[in-house]
């Protein structure tokens, strides 16, 4: 009962922070991030009902996100050319909708079977969605995609959500109707068979169990969490385009998941908020910030795989104790390099990628972190290499004595919870 | 007396080479029955045939009187039989507690709801809490089955296989790779879990099988050459040749 009070805690706080948020971050462009911010969460939880719930490698989870984002424009339309009382807040449920039925429909084909067989069928799927959307011009609107006006639906007491402030409400609340359903959804008994069959399909199948149900349950749900994220992102953007269905769409929902940490129901929401955080600020920064995703994703793949969730969910059992406090001078220490290393990777990938790219219309002088610099001289270059070696010899050099703090402040927590 | 299980001129092929051929065998109801036999004899072939694991090439398999042949194996643990497996084949990374209440789920009905919480089924709760009372691992609660040592993961495997309350047990060498404590403990287990059941099993520790079955069949190059009650079976000559050597006079 202790648990079920700590999640209603949870989750209130987590309301109470998507109210306030705004009034912390109330730039227009804060405004419009975290409008994306919940449209993604929701997005990538879905997701990880499939990767990280029922153990399903998906590559064209965009399919559902991107059809019910232009079932949802289309929607709209209809709504605002006949004056339908339908009111905007009630779209996300037509997404939901549409979500359901191309759910139905290609998790049938698709959840057959699991592992790579899954996989592929998936990426076909995406792949087939794609093409039709270039040639499909009534329902994609080709390259210009399906535009729509938010604004001329009815009013919902008294709110046209023309400004951005009240989209983001609109957004929020589904975000937290998503996620706590989301959520709800792991607590039930199909949720821990989706679990079961996960780790050992098998096994679930002499339970009494059929894995092939299993899978096309979670993949319809996931679809229809999809399909309301895509019709909120039709109503942010009042524009769908063919981009929404395709690869690229579906690599991001991946990368959003892993990187937070598929283990841990919070990993998709904080991988959606870092990696829409990083998309909006990066791309204003550089052009490269497409490696910079990549770079994060090999990383967090080799050395963190658990993500960042399951990287700070390592540190639970030493909160207790204020064990964890143990490890914050070797943390502080182990910081200098890999700044070190950072910065020096960071510097080594704008440099070559001003003077592969842009040295011969712009010339050779570049500015990093507000630093201006000639790609051309051997100063620049020198200071990234032995940042970045540095960084490295540090790192590996500190790494075992992160190691031993490790063990020192588990066993003194275990020390004192013995008898 | 009823059957439970019924094998009639069962064989399965793998290519050219025919690993059951022709077994035909009745199991009583609330019998215990062991099935001994060499290595390569194919018992635990015989085993994924019953529970339809694996398909036969011919012949018919019928659970209390109904044709399972080619069901699936969700469909025949439905039907009321369970089996455990030789290579211990738990959920590893759900909870020891979670493992066993999965397993009691589709014999109340909750079957794929995802309209209930899990934590507010009372009876799941409760018959999950019985099993682990039962097998003994109820302080491993939170524990990853993952983790378990290995005597330990065994009787979760037979956990799971009686939690959904079937009532034709089948356990593929549940001693297998245990120390004599650890069997002794098996052994009583066992003893406790089939009460009032079907139990079939594949065992070569013959100090298991003389002590705990009804009734033992002899598989012998996917043929039984002999079913019969231990006593018999140690008197057979047929078996002392062909298997039982040493251990009979042991």
């Amino acid at each position: 009962m202790m648990g079920g009070f700590r999640i209603l805690l949870a989750f209130v706080a987590l309301a109470a922070g998507l109210v306030i948020a705004p009034y912390v971050f109330s730039s227009g462009v804060a405004l419009t991030m975290m409008s994306l911010m919940g449209v993604m969460i929701i997005f990538a939880l879905s997701y990880n009902i499939l990767l990280g719930q029922t153990g399903l490698l998906s590559f064209g989870h965009a399919v559902y996100y991107g059809l019910a984002g232009f079932c949802a424009a289309h929607a709209m339309n209809l709504i605002a050319a006949n004056k339908l009382p339908i009111p905007l807040p009630a779209v996300p449920l037509i997404g939901a909708a549409a979500g359901l039925f191309f759910g139905v429909i290609f998790g049938a084909v698709s959840t057959r079977r699991a592992g790579t067989v899954f996989a592929m069928i998936s990426l076909g799927l995406g792949e087939l969605v794609a093409a039709f959307a270039l040639v499909l011009h009534t329902f994609f609107g080709g390259e210009e995609g399906i535009a729509t006006n938010r604004v001329k639906l009815a009013p919902f007491f008294g709110y046209k959500f023309g400004p951005q402030i009240q989209v983001y409400y609109l957004i929020a609340f589904w975000c937290l109707v998503c996620i706590i359903l989301m959520y709800a959804l792991t607590r039930t008994p199909f949720g821990r068979m989706c679990n079961a069959v996960r780790d050992n399909p098998e096994r679930a199948e002499f339970i009494g169990y059929s894995t092939q149900r299993v899978r096309f349950q979670a993949f319809v749900l996931s679809a229809v969490f999809a399909g309301i994220a895509g019709s909120l992102a039709a109503i942010n953007f009042e524009l769908m385009n063919s981009q929404a269905v395709g690869a690229a769409t579906s690599g991001q929902v991946l990368l959003m998941t892993f990187v937070g940490g598929i283990g841990n129901f919070a990993g998709p929401i904080i991988g959606a908020v870092l990696i829409t955080f990083l998309q909006i600020s990066l791309s204003d920064v550089t052009k490269a910030w497409m490696l910079y995703f990549g770079l994060l994703f090999i990383l967090v793949v080799m050395y963190v795989p658990g993500g960042i969730a399951g990287w700070l969910a390592l540190h639970r059992p030493l909160l207790r104790g204020g064990r964890i406090f143990k490890l914050v001078p070797i943390y502080a220490l182990t910081a200098i390099p890999a700044a070190a290393l950072v910065f020096g990777c960071i510097l080594l990938i704008e440099l070559a990628h001003h003077m592969l790219v842009e040295a011969h219309t712009d010339g050779p002088m570049l500015s990093v972190f507000r630093v201006s610099m000639n790609g051309a001289s051997i100063g620049p270059w020198l200071s990234a290499l032995v940042l970045f070696f540095g960084g490295a010899i540090g790192l590996r050099a500190l790494w075992p004595r992160v190691g031993d703090a490790w063990a020192i402040a588990m066993n003194d927590k275990s020390e004192e919870a013995a008898p | 007396m009823t059957v439970a299980i019924s094998l009639k001129d069962v064989r399965k092929n793998f290519g050219p080479t025919e690993i059951i051929r022709g077994v035909t065998l009745d199991i009583n109801q609330g019998e215990r029955h062991a099935i001994i036999g060499p290595n390569g004899a194919g018992k635990s072939t015989m085993f994924h045939l019953i529970s339809g694991r694996l398909k036969v090439s011919s012949g018919a398999i019928e659970l209390k009187g109904e044709d399972v042949t080619h069901l699936q194996p969700y469909e025949i643990n439905r039907r009321g039989l369970s089996r455990s497996f030789q290579v211990t084949n738990i959920f590893p990374k759900l909870s020891v507690y979670e493992n066993i209440r999965c397993a009691v789920l589709w014999s109340l009905g909750y079957r794929y709801s995802f309209w209930r919480f899990v934590d507010r089924l009372q009876d799941a709760n409760e018959r999950a809490a019985e099993i682990m009372e039962m097998i003994g691992l109820s302080s491993r609660h939170d524990v990853p089955a993952g983790v378990l040592a290995y005597a330990e993961q065994r009787a979760l495997e037979i956990g799971i296989t009686i939690a959904g309350g079937a009532d034709v047990i089948m356990l593929d060498e549940p001693t297998a790779g245990m120390s004599h404590a650890e069997t002794e403990q098996a052994v009583a287990l066992i003893r406790k879990v089939s009460e009032g059941r079907t139990l079939i099993m594949v065992e070569h520790d013959m100090g298991v099988v003389f002590g705990l079955a009804d009734r033992i069949s002899v598989l012998v190059y996917g043929q039984i050459i002999a079913s019969d009650a231990p006593q018999a079976i140690r008197a057979n000559p047929a078996v002392r040749e062909a298997y039982l050597g040493e251990e009979a006079h042991a």
